[in-house]
């Protein structure tokens, strides 16, 4: 009959082809699998956006003026300026603080002691308190740094205006720091964690559909019909992972448009080295995803397989927290995992507008983890069908 | 409603549980996991950032800069490059973190009593490190170039800052993280109960066996809730106890107060969950609303990692209908701030009244398939 005179390869190809648009018919078919696909990436997106956020700006601060004189309004009048601290509070009962501290209302207490202004003019170099809730280290490490800095600008500006006793006119501030920060010159915390949220939610739907896919036909039953189908092993492997892989870019462009649109990131570098990086991570997030669905027999065992490696994948992936200040042994177990190499890419093709010879350690690792991945899976998929 | 009854439901229930080896590793393994990824991997102290310094004026004073800025450890002076393009390069492949440039006649400048410029390049991709390092950069020129203007004298601005931290005077990242991370845990727990529970017995058709038992409709809620609630107050305790062993966490509060709020707030959890899984009764499904519903906003919008202050304010106002909002501020409370419910009562309250919504919530959705 006709499907001996098809060459071999040929017939290999139809059959996958034949797979891929059952796989995707499947896909789509549904409009909550359809909502999952196309509308969760940009929900997420948002959420996350504007979540992951450790601009310190607008702190609560709460405020006792013991000395009610113009230099302590103008000094308190330079941290409102600045946009890092609000006022919630005023009092003149410095247990207040205790309490405004305590109960969370502020975040931060100023208290100017009386005769500030005078000790000021006389020299005697008086010092205003600045408390601060450890609670949170890092709105605690960047607001003192904002303090300091706030009031170091106030006091030279008043030295050189030769208010000061000992320390003369004109001398605190001989050098001035020219600072300018490049990629994000506003220093905007958006700018950094919004690209790599991109890459987090295009693993999670890449192992979510993979891993969900296969495990789901076997629950229902239809595996077995696939496997007495002439599908072989490798056909039935790539006719389950391209759509995914293909449904996973075009939610890899519409997060990208997301992030480019609504959230006004810059794209730098070239689409060609992003999409290059995408399909090298995507393989590698397959190939875990089809790993999970070797080791799970029910979808529950598959979600919970899916949840206890996204966790260590995330924390470890430096898109929360900066890889360099782990210690070493965490910085050597990060170098095997992709999300960190993605996130590494992403980041410096959006913001720095790297290419390929700018990043060689994450391609390299990257396109070994795809290969070595896709190697693994494809064994262990084989042994289980087969 | 019998207590022998109910305990049966709960033994069940357990003995289910503890056949499946994923549920355990969740409930007994991942948290000390977490504990140990957070506690030790993460952290936003900046040190020891890498810095390329041009110096095109190579004096013995700009040799003393260098110096003051590697001093404090915070700094690590790692490239030395001749002309600036070269460490444009350098920002560009992220070999650093940051480049200070020092033209030629900063030493003349400086002595000659004008204002000698310093420019500093920083990688702002990463907003949070530069801004910490850009803050401490200006503190340490700014002592640098005060110690070298008054020769050894004592420096007196007008005004100094007195800076005080309380709660977490070393600033520890890790003693923010743990109290935060129980709430975490807390949170998967609550979900993991959601996909195993009433969803399972649904789709199993062991829902109908249930009915036909003499067991109530609050008996089996509460035969469920049972077993993970003790899970919960027993991870509390693991991670409080580890937090202490392995990083010194203080708890200065009460410990009472402490587990009395966890049951306020994990009731609310798990009865949420029960109405997640009772009302869509499929476990995949129930997994991933619960995942949405709990473990998402206790890890986003919880201010367990980000201040909800910076949120946009639509977003600000989403955190209020967060339980685990509520339950983080009690926890660093507790842990931290040595407060108790004197300070705590509006959160003790929120989380006391969703509870009871939760599980008034949880019955309703139960209703429809077992009889009273």
């Amino acid at each position: 009959m006709t499907p001996e005179r098809i060459p071999p390869r040929r017939a290999g190809l139809a059959r996958i082809r034949a797979l891929v648009r059952k796989e995707l018919r499947q896909l789509l078919r549904d409009p909550k699998t359809r909502g999952i696909i196309f509308v969760s990436p940009i929900l997420q997106l948002i959420l996350f956006g504007y979540a992951v956020n450790t601009d310190v700006r607008r702190v609560p601060t709460w405020v006792v003026d013991h000395d009610r004189t113009l230099e302590s309004r103008l000094l308190l009048d330079a941290f409102t300026a600045s946009d890092y601290f609000r006022v919630v509070g005023t009092h003149d009962d410095p247990s207040t603080l205790r309490s405004a501290l305590d109960g969370g209302r502020a975040r931060v207490g100023i208290w100017i002691p009386a005769g500030f202004a005078a000790d000021a003019k006389g020299g005697r170099s008086p010092a205003i308190q600045v408390l601060l809730d450890g609670t949170n280290s890092n709105t605690a490490t960047v607001a003192q740094g904002y303090a300091q800095r706030i009031v170091n600008e106030v006091a030279t500006g008043w030295a050189e205006a030769g208010m000061a006793g000992r320390a003369g006119g004109g001398t605190s501030g001989g050098v001035e720091l020219r600072a300018r920060a490049w990629f994000n010159p506003s220093l905007l915390s958006q700018v950094y964690n919004v690209p790599a949220v991109c890459g987090v939610i295009v693993l999670l739907m890449a192992l979510l559909l993979t891993a969900m896919g296969v495990v789901r036909e076997r629950e229902m039953g239809t595996l077995d019909q696939l496997l007495v189908s002439p599908l072989s092993a490798a056909e039935l492997m790539v006719g389950k992972t391209v759509p995914v892989a293909a449904i996973a870019l075009v939610q890899l462009v519409i997060v990208t448009a997301v992030a480019l649109l609504w959230f006004d990131i810059p794209l730098r570098g070239a689409p060609a080295v992003l999409l290059l990086a995408s399909l090298l991570f995507i393989l590698a997030g397959l190939s875990v995803g089809l790993f999970i669905s070797t080791v799970s027999q029910t979808q529950q065992e598959a979600f919970l397989s899916m949840f206890l490696f996204l966790l260590p994948a995330i924390i470890l992936s430096g898109f929360l927290y900066p890889v360099e200040t782990m210690p070493e042994l965490f910085r050597t177990l990060t170098l095997a995992n992709p999300l960190r190499h993605y996130v590494e890419v992403v980041r410096a093709v959006f913001l720095k507008g790297a290419g390929i010879t700018d990043l060689p350690v994450q391609f390299s690792f990257l396109g070994v983890m795809a290969a070595g991945g896709v190697a693994v899976a494809s064994h262990r998929f084989r042994r289980m069908v087969g | 409603m019998s207590g022998t009854r109910l305990l049966a439901m709960a033994r069940k229930e357990w003995i289910q549980l503890r056949r499946d080896p994923r549920s355990m590793i969740l409930a007994f393994v991942l948290p000390l996991l977490l504990l140990v990824f957070f506690g030790y991997a993460i952290t936003w102290d900046v040190e020891n950032l890498a810095l390329a310094v041009v110096d095109e004026d190579a004096t013995a004073l700009t040799r003393e800069l260098t110096a003051t800025l590697e001093a404090t450890g915070d700094f690590r002076i790692t490239e030395w490059p001749a002309h600036r393009d070269a460490a444009d390069r350098l920002l560009v492949t992220g070999a650093v973190r940051g480049v200070v440039v020092i033209p030629p006649g900063f030493t003349a400048d400086l002595q000659g009593g004008r204002p000698a410029a310093l420019q500093m390049l920083l990688d702002g991709s990463d907003a949070n490190t530069a801004t910490i390092a850009l803050n401490t950069a200006d503190a340490l020129v700014g002592r640098f170039a005060r110690n070298v203007l008054l020769q050894g004298r004592i420096l007196e601005l007008p005004v100094r800052v007195e800076p005080r931290i309380w709660y977490n005077p070393e600033l520890e990242s890790r003693d923010m993280i743990v109290p935060g991370l129980v709430a975490v845990i807390m949170s998967i727990i609550a979900a993991m109960l959601t996909a195993l529970t009433i969803a399972r017995e649904w789709e199993r058709g062991t829902m109908e066996q249930l009915a036909s038992t003499p067991v109530s409709r609050v008996e089996v809620l509460l035969g469920k809730l049972l077993p993970y609630l003790l899970i919960g107050l027993f991870d509390v305790a693991m991670t409080v106890a580890a937090g202490r062993l392995l990083f010194g966490t203080p708890l200065n509060g009460s410990v009472l107060e402490l587990a009395l709020l966890t049951f306020f707030f994990l009731t609310g959890a798990l009865g949420l969950g029960v109405f997640i899984s009772a009302a869509v009764k499929s476990q995949v499904l129930a997994t991933q609303i619960a995942m949405v519903a709990t473990y998402l906003p206790a890890v986003l919008l919880s201010g367990f990692l980000f201040e909800i202050a910076s949120m946009p304010p639509a977003l600000q106002g989403v955190t209020f209908l967060i339980p685990a909002r509520y339950y983080i501020t009690v926890t660093r409370g507790i842990f931290l701030k040595g407060v108790g419910l004197e300070v705590l009562w509006p959160q003790a309250l929120f989380m006391a009244v969703f509870a009871l919504v939760a599980l008034g919530l949880a019955l309703r959705a139960f209703r429809k398939e077992l009889p009273s």
